[in-house]
Formats: C-alpha cells, structure tokens, sequence
C-alpha cells in the first residue's frame, strides 16, 4: 500500500499532467479549485486518474468532499 | 450613417493553416503558389480511398500549452491561435472583461463557425469508451464536441457578452460567421465582432464518408497537383484543415481608437438552392441569386468589383457551376475581374474555408495583388472567365477596390462577402 507521501507525490503528478501546475506547488492544504486550477470538470480526470493510480475506488458523491489535496490523500489511504 | 446601418471594417486578421501558422505567412504561401497537400504517412489512412491531405503547417500543440489543448478540440485550438493573432493584430491587449480595456465586453461578440464541429472529438472518444469503458470517457467530451465550442472558447478568450453565435451551414460556415458578425455591428448589437471559420476533420471517417460520395479527389500519386479548380483533370477536393479569423469593427468605433483599417466589410449576400442534398444546382441559379441579393442589399457596383476569391473546391460540377453563376449576374464586367482559387493551395477547409479565405481576399485588397491559382494546366473551356493562373496579378494599383469572397454548402446553402479598400 502507498504512504502517504507517495500519493501526495502521485497526486502532484496528475495534476500536472491535466491543470499544468508545477508538481512542487501541489501540497496537502491546497483547493483543487481555488488554488490548483482544477475545475469541476478536470476534477473528474483527476478522480479517475487516482482511482487507477492507487487502485481504489472514489465514488462520485465522495468527489465533492475532497476540496484540498490533503482530502483526496487522506481519502486514498484510507479506502485503498 | 444611422444606427440601424453602420459602416464595419476589417481591423484585425489571423490564420492557422496548411501554408502556415499565421496571416503573414499563409499569405506568403499563397503569393508564392504553394501546395499545403501532403500524403497521409498515419498508418489509419493506408486502407482509405484518398491517402492525401492538406494538414496544418504547425502542431497547434506546439503553440497552446497542453493543459489548455488537452481541453479543446483541434478545431477549437485552431480558431483560439487565429482569433488570439486577429484580436492582436487589431491593437487589442487584454481580454474586454479587464479594466482599461477600449470595448466593452457588452458590446463584443465573438462569431466562429465549423462545419462539422468536434468530429475527431467524438469519434476518439467513442474509441474510449470501447476499449477503456465509461469511466475513462473525459468530462470534457461535450464541451469539445459540440459544434459552438470554437465560439464559446473564443469568447472566452477575448471576453465577450454582446453574443457569441454558431451559424452551420456546411462549406459556407466560415463565411456565413462572418456576414453574421457584421450584421450584428451594422445593426449596432455590437461595436467589435470577432468572426471566421475553423475545421479539423482529417481523421478515417469523414475522409471515408467523403470519399465514397465521390466528392475527394483520389489523385494520392501527386498530392500537391490533387487540386486543381478549373482544371479540365480535377476530380475532387482535397480535404484541409485551419482556422481564419477577423476582427470587425464598426467603422466609428475603430476610427475612435485609431486602430489601422484594411478594409471595408461591406456586406453579403445569402441565397439557398433548394435543389439537392449534396449537389450543386448546375445552371449557378442559386449562387446568382445569392450575388444579386449582395448587389440589392449594399451600395457594391459590379463596375468596381476587380477581385473575386472563388468556393471552387475543385469538383468537376461546382466550380462551372459558379463562374455560369458570376457571368449571369455580373456579365461583361466578369471580363475585368481576376479570379483565384485559394483551394488549389489549400486544400478545402469545409468551414473554415469562409475563415481563410476573407483573410485571402482582405490581403489581397491590402496588398493589391490577387493570389494564383495553381495546377491550372489545361482551362476548362467552360470555365468563360478571367483565372489567375500560375502567378499572382497585380489589382489596380489606384483608387478603391472591391473583391467578393465566395462560399457554398452542401444543403445549398450560397453566401457572398463583399470587402472593400478603404
């Protein structure tokens, strides 16, 4: 199972990958959307993209209460 | 001028296509006579009838950031690189939602047209859904696809709330967005419009599809002399892809800021067939309709029109069709007239054609020189008028000129633009 600081590190990657923000910039206490550039859209690639990534699964009423990324790790390491 | 007629002009222009990634040097292209057709080396294309297509000179991913691009169809990247390079080129430098902007965003509207829309949006999305499942088809999909996207994303970009519009009309598309924009400043809805054509179509299935309407020419052995409009050999368009795009203005408002004119957008004149699904009606009846209907709304005389930027696609019909249709309306005057076929190096850009081909004709007011049409080796005989072959031709060097840029679709749908120097 993934520590913590690798899904953080993964996380960042996708994020990269789909909003373009810098890997280093993607930290626990940031909003997807206020501060990632992530909207609700991209939102559901990034959900996607994690749920393979760590083989689990984020069931789409889940996805609104992931607003920062600390939410989504935490969310990962406890349901994968 | 009253309210309800207002002078517009062209301020600004931009252009991503097959001869290259803006106006100056798709223009460039077109003086010099080049092909922008090329063979299709994708291993998708090895089974299909036609082999051979006119892509755009540069990856529009070289030059959108690729969290933008992965959001946008290429249709959509497209008209985003033209409509950014037009909304520059006419001395604009911030979107109009930001302050110290000189338009309103109330008074900005935004007019892009396709043909077909997101097709290669749709169809490789389907291939997701098919191989991948349904989890992995992208949210984005239908923002992407749909055919408005090209507008609302330019939109976007530029900040605009006067309207932003979609007309669809197959091959006229582009020149249909264009005659929409500038109703909508002559009516005074809006101050500054920005407007033109896009289309990204290159992919199996609209290749296939049009392939086996016999609409493509198959000549896969010579790509650059495939078009060949006017040609006694042509057998077909060669499908294009790009993006064209001006910036209009009302003549005051432009005057205002003292922003550089090139030309007057005069006005169009719009007509439908109402004669068959996909072909052209043979006698012209509906394209002269369309050029009366520009003579009856508008102060254009056929004695100052010198340049006309021809639909010829290259289709053994249509382009006799139109020139039967230009001598009906315009008779002796069409002996005075210098006419191009862009298309002969550019491919057909379906909607996007109207786009690239009003930035084609506003240069050529500009810059007084009517591009050639290349690949003309044996003249039709039917063809009863004045082609440019081979190398461009100087237009009168003095005093104001006028140039229609013609565009047709299949539905029937007939729309002539008029430009004038200013």
């Amino acid at each position: 199972m993934a520590t913590q600081e690798e899904i953080l590190e993964g996380l960042a990657e996708i994020v990269n990958e789909i909003a373009g923000i810098p890997a280093e910039d993607v930290q626990l206490d940031k909003s997807f959307t206020d501060d990632l550039d992530v909207d609700s859209l991209s939102m559901v690639e990034v959900v996607v993209a994690a749920e393979e990534r760590f083989d689990v699964k984020i069931p789409d009423d889940e996805v609104k209460n992931l607003k920062t990324v600390g939410d989504a790790v935490n969310y990962i390491v406890a349901n994968s | 001028m009253t309210s309800d007629n207002r002078t517009v002009v062209v301020t600004g222009i931009g252009a991503f296509t097959p001869l290259g990634a803006d106006a100056a040097s798709t223009w460039e292209g077109l003086v010099a006579g080049r092909s922008g057709v090329s063979p299709l080396e994708d291993e998708w294309a090895a089974d299909l009838p036609v082999r051979i297509a006119a892509r755009t000179a540069v990856d529009p991913a070289e030059v959108l950031p690729r969290p933008l691009a992965r959001k946008l169809d290429r249709s959509a990247q497209f008209a985003l690189i033209a409509a950014r390079e037009a909304w520059a080129d006419a001395g604009f430098t911030t979107p109009a939602t930001e302050d110290g902007s000189p338009i309103a965003p109330e008074r900005l509207g935004a007019v892009v047209a396709s043909g077909i829309g997101g097709v290669t949006t749709l169809l490789d999305q389907y291939d997701v859904l098919k191989e991948k499942g349904v989890r992995r088809v992208s949210p984005h999909t239908v923002p992407m696809l749909m055919p408005n996207s090209p507008a609302a994303n330019v939109g976007l970009e530029v900040g605009a709330r006067a309207g932003v519009h979609t007309p669809v009309s197959a091959c006229a598309s582009g020149a249909e967005a264009i005659g929409y924009a500038i109703e909508m400043i002559r009516t005074g809805r809006a101050d500054v419009v920005v407007a033109g054509g896009t289309e990204a179509a290159v992919h199996p299935l609209p290749i296939a599809a049009f392939a086996n309407m016999m609409a493509m020419s198959k000549n896969n052995e010579h790509p650059q002399q495939a078009s060949r409009p006017y040609d006694k050999a042509r057998d077909g368009f060669v499908l294009g892809e790009g993006a064209g795009v001006v910036v209009l203005e009302s003549a005051e408002h432009a005057a205002a800021r003292g922003a550089r004119v090139y030309c007057e957008a005069v006005g169009q004149g719009l007509s439908s067939d109402a004669h068959h699904i996909a072909q052209p009606e043979p006698t012209g009846a509906g394209v002269a309709r369309a050029i009366e209907q520009l003579l009856e709304s508008t102060d254009v005389n056929p004695a100052e029109v010198v340049h006309v930027n021809a639909h010829a696609t290259s289709t053994p019909q249509g382009d006799t069709a139109e020139i039967k249709a230009l001598r009906r309306v315009l008779g002796d005057h069409l002996d005075h007239i210098a006419i191009s076929a862009t298309k002969s190096m550019t491919g057909h850009l379906l909607g996007g054609a109207g786009g690239i081909e009003t930035v084609a004709t506003v240069l050529a007011l500009h810059h007084r020189t009517a591009p050639p049409t290349i690949n003309v080796d044996d003249l039709d005989p039917e063809v009863d008028a004045d082609i440019v072959v081979g190398e461009p031709r100087a237009l009168p060097a003095e005093g104001s000129i006028t140039a229609l840029n013609n565009s047709f679709g299949f539905g029937g749908h007939n729309v002539v633009l008029a430009f004038r120097t200013v």
